[in-house]
């Protein structure tokens, strides 16, 4: 049951049922009812932050929860954050809102390719709120930009948002390039683990599992200045096998490859519309894209994670999960001269046999 | 004890016969003793080993021992003199350490173009290597200096100080820049309170040295020692000097940068798409990509102008100018002008492409526009649209059932022929139904999971189906999202949408920053 409540051990009843509240306002895509529930309970004296993250963040956990167990659509899950945004919004113009600069300067942005921007929006407004002149860059941002910004700026840190693991070379180019600058960076989000390994992995000056966590971090004091000598490599070495460049770079082929040998491996497949083979084809450009960041980064648990995930994912949409140990097969034949992609699809394909065995344990 | 001419000269004292730790320094007995010792233990010995030499000062010069046994037991010293040696050496070793700090100090100040923090690492390697405490001073900003200062072992501190640099002896000339003006010391008693930080405590010395820019004053530093702290060394000014010019061309560097960089955010202002929020009635959103990721702007563009009474229409503007990056940016701010100034007749869409169309052919530019032109009426609950559109993709329409139609509406391209005929068609959105107007970029874009296919409108629509009811800014974050995953690392041309949609519900007006959403029924 842990997974549909939203609330973590220390929410009072009353900001219980404000979330239950929201969270059906946000569903049936209800902005009015929605910024008039965030703001009524800012005007009855709610604090602002615990309205943010106590309620608005929870609400958005449960969208993600509620979309991977197929009871939201994907259209149904932009909805719903776009409510939650204007809530944000809304919450950000309020009185309660209003607070003076006490402190130094800071940067919030999503890398590129990160289109996830509430969670980097909330850390921005709880930042606010603590009193620091706060600059909020938003989704997606190019790293040019980014260094554009901090040329400009002077900002005492950068708290780079990530949510989705595949964009964690990206990431990285941020990273290195902000402290390429002198301007150390401060990494949140899923994408970088519930540990925050990646984060370290990747040469983060510091981590936070969540925004409270964020804005004690930067509330604590400066952040470490970043070493003028450092080198992104040394950070990567095994990035010397060049394994991650190739399959990167080669991921058309490896999907139209995989594409191929599974229409010739599983009969059912050939009778496929146009629209079944793109969606399988999207389906293998994520496993590609997931092994190539595992390779990145050295981690083949990202990628038994991701494949333990997607066969969750399969089950709750009525596929069976070992359709993906034929296309893990294939994949492994293509990529043979790399050892370490290798390794990482035979611990893929475990994966999928002991989630079958699970499974159809439970179901028996 | 035997000696030469030469080791009487070294060690008067050592006559032939007297001991040799009566004669010699201490070191060179010692080794003595130790070398006898060695010689007297029993086992296999390789006759040409050599012998370790021993070190020490005889008076002010040091010299080398090299012992050689000889076979009566005795031991031959052979001292060399290695004072020029060891001079030499240090020397050296310590030129080795100012390179290495003024690479690293070339490094960290050219990997930044924000003067802030070129003073920070400015003052704080300067406090780390070259004296007790150090500041940086920038020129004036309105009669304020700029200071960053910081003690040895700590953070650098920024502060500005309201002070005529000219009564500080040697400030004002060093901040002046011109004509150049030597490191200048100055009477620690005669330096001002702001100047010693906390925690220092009594200064010895203070020089201040002019920061050279380009062309321009770039600053001062100002160093200062402690009392027990040697005054500088005249190898030690000139080194400061090096320090000082790097420091200099980096902080002329970040200005000259901010100065630019100010000018050309002035510049792109007006060029940047509008953010959109609900007007009149209407939610608008709109979403804008540029081809280039180090650009901020280029050739689509869109604009909402709102109506100036419930009873009159807003006009919304979207269109694309032929090529991308700078130069067709600067073409599609001559179009929104025109447009705007265009709104009085903006009922006749027409008149307004074919007004568009001359203006357009009469300029220097050669380049043509396709652009889709809507104007928006809140009537009651539903939305009323007029479009026309002249050579761009036709709208579409998201119906609440889920539907998508394209409007009936085509065109020729603007400031290509003398004319421009464009045919316009009326459409009605219910509650929670949404027009798309969009530009080329998000459905000619090139990628998928195989690489090769185009985004196209079928695509497109699909996405749409999905849509139906969502807010204007969930559509527009969709459809940006879609065509950049579908383009993923691969190059796109630039991508603009704007939604307009007929709100859901019966308010009267929603969060816009400054009124609360109300309900009418």
């Amino acid at each position: 049951m842990k997974s549909s409540s939203p609330h973590g051990p220390s929410a009072d009843p009353e900001t219980r049922l404000l979330t239950d509240k929201l969270w059906d306002a946000v569903v049936r895509a209800d902005e009015y009812a929605a910024t008039e529930l965030v703001l009524g309970a800012l005007d009855g004296g709610a604090p602002a932050e615990s309205v943010l993250l106590d309620v608005i963040a929870a609400v958005q956990g449960r969208v993600g929860e509620e979309w991977a167990a197929n009871r939201l659509s994907v259209a149904q899950e932009h909805a719903a954050t776009a409510i939650n945004e204007r809530a944000v919004t809304a919450l950000s113009l309020h009185d309660a809102a209003r607070t003076e600069v006490t402190r130094g300067r800071l940067t919030v942005a999503c890398a590129d390719g990160e289109w996830h921007a509430l969670p980097a929006r909330l850390l921005a407004e709880v930042l606010k709120l603590r009193g620091w002149k706060v600059d909020y860059l938003g989704a997606q941002v190019p790293t040019p930009h980014l260094i554009t910004h901090l040329h400009r700026s002077d900002a005492d840190a950068v708290a780079l948002s990530g949510s989705i693991a595949t964009r964690l070379p990206t990431a990285h180019a941020a990273i290195t390039a902000c402290q390429a600058v002198g301007v150390p960076v401060l990494a949140g989000g899923a994408a970088f683990g519930a540990d925050g390994r990646y984060a370290r992995l990747l040469g983060a000056n510091a981590w936070a599992p969540d925004a409270r966590a964020a804005a004690d971090r930067l509330a604590a004091g400066p952040l470490p200045r970043p070493r003028p000598d450092h080198q992104a490599i040394d950070d990567l070495p095994h990035l010397a096998d060049q394994e991650y460049t190739i399959v990167a770079r080669s991921r058309s082929a490896l999907v139209r490859t995989v594409l191929a040998g599974l229409e010739e491996a599983v009969p059912e497949m050939r009778g496929y519309s146009d629209l079944q083979r793109e969606h399988t084809a999207e389906d293998l450009a994520h496993i590609v894209d997931f092994l190539a960041t595992a390779l990145y980064l050295g981690d083949g648990e990202l990628f038994v994670g991701f494949i333990g995930w997607t066969a969750g994912i399969l089950a709750a949409r009525g596929v069976p999960a070992r359709s993906l140990s034929p296309a893990l097969g294939i994949l492994s034949d293509e990529l043979k001269d790399f050892p370490r992609a290798v390794d990482f699809l035979a611990r893929g394909t475990d994966a999928v046999s002991s989630f079958h065995r699970t499974t159809a344990g439970k179901n028996a | 004890m035997l000696r030469n001419d030469a080791a009487a000269r070294l060690l008067p004292a050592a006559d032939p016969g007297t001991r040799l730790t009566d004669a010699a320094p201490v070191w060179l007995s010692a080794a003595h003793t130790a070398a006898r010792t060695a010689v007297r233990l029993p086992g296999p010995r390789t006759a040409d080993a050599p012998a370790t030499p021993a070190f020490g000062e005889v008076g002010e010069r040091s010299f080398e021992a090299h012992p050689s046994p000889r076979d009566d037991g005795s031991i031959v010293w052979w001292l060399v003199d290695d004072t020029d040696h060891r001079v030499v050496r240090s020397a050296l070793t310590k030129e080795r350490e100012r390179t290495a700090f003024l690479t690293q100090a070339s490094n960290s100040l050219l990997s930044s173009l924000n003067l802030g923090r070129c003073m920070d690492v400015t003052a704080q390697m300067a406090a780390e290597q070259l004296a007790d405490a150090a500041l940086v001073i920038a020129p004036a900003r309105r009669r304020r200096l700029p200071v960053v200062s910081c003690l040895r072992g700590q953070s650098p501190v920024q502060f500005e100080q309201q002070v005529d640099p000219d009564g500080v002896p040697g400030l004002g000339e060093a901040l002046r820049g011109f004509p150049p003006v030597p490191s200048r010391w100055i009477d620690p008693a005669s330096a001002p309170e702001w100047m010693v930080p906390d925690g220092f405590g009594p200064v010895g010395s203070i020089v201040i040295t002019p920061l050279p820019g380009h062309g321009v004053p770039a600053g001062a530093l100002i160093l200062l020692r402690r009392s027990e702290s040697t005054a500088f060394t005249e190898g030690e000014e000139v080194f400061a000097r090096l320090f000082a010019a790097r420091a200099g061309a980096a902080m002329s560097a970040a200005r000259l940068y901010a100065e630019q960089s100010s000018i050309t955010e002035i510049l792109m202002r007006e060029l940047l798409p509008p953010t959109l929020q609900q007007t009149r009635g209407v939610d608008f959103a709109g979403g804008y990509q540029p081809s280039q990721d180090h650009e901020r702007i280029g050739g689509d563009f869109y604009d909402v102008h709102p109506a100036l009474s419930d009873d009159e229409a807003s006009l919304v503007a979207l269109g694309d100018v032929c090529g991308k990056g700078l130069e067709a940016a600067v073409l599609t701010g001559k179009i929104r002008n025109t447009l705007h100034a265009l709104l009085p007749m903006a009922d006749d869409h027409q008149r307004v492409i074919s007004l568009l169309n001359t203006a357009m052919l009469n300029s220097h530019h050669t380049r043509y526009a396709t652009l889709v032109l809507a104007s928006v009426l809140r009537r009651g609950s539903d939305v009323k649209l007029r479009l026309t559109s002249a050579g761009h993709p036709s709208p579409l329409i998201i119906r609440t059932g889920g539907t998508v139609e394209s409007a009936d509406t085509s065109g020729t391209v603007v400031g290509v022929l003398p004319k421009a005929p464009a045919r316009s068609t009326d459409v009605v959105l219910a509650p929670g139904e949404s027009c798309v107007l969009y530009t080329d970029g998000i459905t000619e874009g090139k990628g998928g999971p195989l690489g090769d296919a185009r985004f196209g409108e079928a695509r497109l629509r699909r996405a749409l189906a999905e849509c139906a009811g969502m807010p204007s800014e969930g559509i527009v974050e969709r459809i940006q999202m879609l065509a950049d995953q579908w383009v993923g690392q691969g190059s796109h041309d630039d991508m603009a949408v704007v939604v307009i949609s007929a709100p859901r519900t019966h308010h009267l007006s929603a969060v816009d920053g400054h009124t609360r959403g109300r309900f009418t029924a």
